[in-house]
């Protein structure tokens, strides 16, 4: 059981309603998970055996608070509809609902739009919560910052290699009252390793003020400030000419919202130590699925593997996939539904997806097998490790940018004894002969 | 009959294998490499060896003083003191090769074909001239030295022509020669080549003549060529139903081609073939892919691997999953863990492999 927050009662006694939202995007987004996002909106690709917002339902069923999670969202309506069943029944203190934009609002401009369904019911707090982070959203922990420094907004910041730093939104603060004095976006220069983890909670009654002053200076006065230096200034001209093609709904959380926020709100920074990393590329599918898989293992998680001389944990196999009993598996690795994987194969670091066959004798690590992709008997299908802690999915090989992970697509094949490594194989594709550092079309 | 042998240096070419073994002791389809030499000649007739070398391996002695008594034979070890060339060779070894009047062989030790030796004796006496060389049929005559024939003439050598441009005939030397005692006259002592200097002046006089090899040859002084020359080795075998061979049979040969020491284990569900040596003591485990390739005594492949075009050596341990291919030549007592790939490594003995190896590279 996770602690019971001494949350702030409101006089009449009941505590704030709390209610959470997921960015979950659209069918045009996400082009950088390909190929596993052609067959699967990114959203719900499994990850240790789960969808990966299940994985933020599963945090946000533990805030005590929250009986409202709202998925906002591109993404017809049909694309949730079967997820949503099966989550709420298995949290079922959630009410789960998608909303739907029909034209994407940017991902502040999509919360406002649907303010008065978020707003119903009078919640005190919401959080924002990108669908697309991986890490133990310590929610409890950002709830209870909020309520000690009465905030109008925390953001979930972590810290990450200096060089790595510029990849993000990036965070300077008081590190004493660990209030947020300064936001920059993905910023030129190096600015400070606290970084936005894509987590936030607002006040309710900061929120959505904040977004209509946004639309109101973008209304009056186009966004003009993302010019940073000098040597930049022909190139922010282009992007003014882009923004103005720009519906002025179109309003950013992380650029229009949170520097703004910076200047003069109570905003602050919950600094988490625990694990935490975007899912961008479908390459990074790997490092997150070892991070949660090692999560559930250390939480006792009774759906993992029991560890044998065969199981090296933790390894997640679904209750209908068939696991040959000389067959070696792990460390994080996930099995899903109806997989096959035949005796001696060996699998390492890998996730396989549904009706996907392993034959005998075969070697599989680093890799992703797409559904109902076929591995042949004594065949490699390999990646190249990179740290988990890395945020970085590409590799050099022979001086040329490689994805580490390979990744089969739906339905592919790989040949008996044939050897596929750093490799992204398109869905339907039979791989006959030995392959390296490509992508196959 | 007497036979001289030109073993040469190190055998560097042959290396990780023979930083730890002569050369002429590496087994080449489980018998050594200067067995296969001795057997044939032997077989034919020949009572005297001499073992031209550079270089002294004491190991040697003990297999060849075997070697003697079990085919009652006298092998001379000659040795250089600076390297001699093809010819100085023959002109050191002189009081043996003169010890009568018969004609001597001569031959390389890196090549493997059908040794022809009675026949080429019986064609070398019937032209009575000072010398014959064997030739074998390429494809690609143009990396070679190419043996042109006088016109009309079936086997007398009108000129060599190293490397032509044009094509003027597809023969080319096998390195095996008969000669006669009175060809070491032609010789001084010093380095000289046979094939530059000797043999040129020979048929200038009109006393060299060629005689075809039938079947297959091959250098196998490098790896690449020892697993090919293995797989010809295997084939001529099988073509002969030799008794040496896994019977194809056996639920786990594939393809053929399979030579199996009686003392190696085999494990469950493997998948050997085709083109596979498999030496002493060696142990496979199960669920093992083996093909074209070489395991040398003692060497132990672990469950589940899968090896192709490698040579394995003695001692050597191959993990669990691990790939090797590509010419992958592991030394004496090499580990190569769990998991790993190698490609095209040379890997020197005594060593541990725990990464891949994804590119040809020589481990150090």
């Amino acid at each position: 059981m996770s602690l019971q927050l001494p949350l702030r009662e409101r006089s009449n006694g009941i505590p704030g309603v709390t209610k959470a939202v997921i960015l979950v995007g659209g069918a045009s987004r996400g082009t950088r998970f390909r190929p596993l996002s052609l067959d699967v909106p990114k959203p719900l690709f499994d990850i240790a055996g789960h969808p990966i917002i299940w994985h933020c339902l599963a945090a946000i069923s533990k805030v005590p608070s929250i009986h409202e999670v709202y998925l906002i969202g591109y993404y017809e309506e049909s694309v949730f509809r079967d997820f949503i069943k099966d989550a709420s029944l298995e949290f079922p203190n959630l009410s789960i609902k998608y909303l739907r934009e029909y034209q994407a609002l940017g991902t502040a401009g999509g919360l406002y739009h649907f303010r008065d369904t978020i707003l119903r019911h009078h919640p005190e707090h919401i959080f924002v919560l990108n669908s697309d982070v991986c890490c133990s959203f310590p929610l409890n922990e950002m709830l209870r910052l909020a309520e000690e420094k009465d905030a109008e907004a925390v953001i979930l910041g972590t810290r990450v290699p200096e060089e790595a730093a510029c990849n993000f939104g990036c965070i300077v603060s008081d590190s004493h009252t660990r209030r947020v004095l300064h936001y920059v976006e993905k910023p030129e220069s190096y600015i400070s390793n606290l970084i936005n983890c894509g987590v936030y909670l607002f006040s309710a009654d900061a929120l959505f003020p904040s977004i209509r002053s946004a639309i109101k200076r973008r209304v009056d006065r186009p966004r003009l400030a993302s010019y940073r230096s000098s040597e930049n200034l022909a190139a922010s001209f282009h992007l003014e000419d882009d923004d103005s093609t720009e519906k002025p709904e179109v309003i950013r959380l992380e650029q229009d919202i949170l520097s703004d926020m910076a200047d003069n709100k109570q905003f602050f920074v919950y600094e988490t130590k625990d694990f935490w990393r975007q899912i961008k590329t479908a390459g990074s599918a790997i490092p997150a699925n070892a991070l949660y898989l090692q999560k559930a293992w250390q939480n006792g998680s009774q759906e993992l593997a029991q560890p044998s001389a065969n199981i090296i944990p933790p390894v997640y196999i679904h209750p209908t996939a068939q696991v040959h009993p000389t067959a070696k598996l792990g460390p994080n690795v996930s099995v899903g539904p109806r997989a096959v994987i035949g005796a001696g194969a060996r699998v390492k670091e890998s996730i396989v997806l549904e009706d996907a066959e392993i034959k005998h004798d075969a070697c599989v690590l680093y890799s992703i097998i797409g559904w109902s992709s076929r591995v042949g008997a004594w065949a490699r299908v390999e990646g190249t490790p990179t740290p988990v802690t890395s945020h970085n999915t590409t590799i050099i090989k022979n001086g040329v940018k490689v994805q580490a992970i390979t990744i089969l697509g739906k339905e592919c094949v790989v040949g008996d004894e044939v050897r596929v490594q750093n490799c992204v194989c398109l869905p339907f594709k039979e791989l006959k002969r030995d392959v390296a550092n490509e992508v196959i079309m | 009959m007497k036979a001289l042998i030109l073993v040469g240096g190190f055998g560097t070419r042959l290396r990780p294998l023979t930083l730890t073994m002569p050369k002429p002791l590496v087994e080449f389809c489980n018998k050594r490499m200067i067995l296969h030499q001795i057997e044939a000649l032997a077989d034919a007739g020949v009572t005297d060896i001499v073992l031209a070398v550079n270089y002294r391996p004491e190991i040697m002695e003990k297999y060849l003083a075997e070697y003697e008594k079990q085919f009652g034979i006298n092998i001379t070890i000659s040795i250089e003191s600076e390297p001699l060339g093809t010819a100085g060779p023959l002109k050191l070894a002189e009081h043996v090769l003169r010890k009568d009047d018969s004609p001597f062989f001569v031959l390389n030790s890196d090549i493997t074909c059908e040794y022809p030796f009675k026949e080429l004796a019986a064609f070398h006496k019937s032209h009575g001239d000072e010398g014959t060389i064997v030739v074998t049929k390429v494809e690609e005559p143009s990396k070679y030295g190419v043996v042109v024939h006088k016109p009309g003439h079936p086997s007398k050598i009108d000129r060599f022509v190293e490397k032509p441009v044009e094509f003027v005939g597809n023969r080319i030397n096998a390195g095996i020669y008969i000669l006669n005692t009175s060809v070491l006259d032609r010789i001084e002592l010093r380095p000289t080549s046979i094939e530059q200097e000797t043999f040129p002046a020979m048929v200038r006089d009109g006393q060299l003549h060629s005689f075809d090899l039938e079947g297959y040859w091959m250098d196998v002084g490098q790896p690449k060529d020892f697993l090919t020359g293995t797989c010809l080795y295997l084939t001529s075998l099988a073509k002969k139903g030799s008794p040496l061979l896994t019977p194809p049979t056996e639920p786990f040969v594939y393809g053929g081609n399979v030579m199996i020491d009686p003392s190696a284990k085999i494990g469950k569900n493997c998948k050997i073939g085709p083109n596979v040596v498999i030496g002493p003591d060696v142990v496979v485990g199960d669920g093992v892919r083996l093909q074209r390739c070489v395991l040398l005594a003692g060497s132990k492949v672990k469950d589940h691997a899968w090896v192709k075009s490698t040579i394995v050596g003695w001692n050597s341990t191959v993990g669990r999953w691990a790939r090797l291919e590509n010419v992958t030549v592991l030394g004496d007592d090499v580990t190569i863990a769990d998991e790993v790939y190698v490609n095209g490594g040379s890997i020197l003995p005594h060593k541990t492999i725990k990464q891949n190896v994804d590119s040809p590279a020589i481990i150090m």
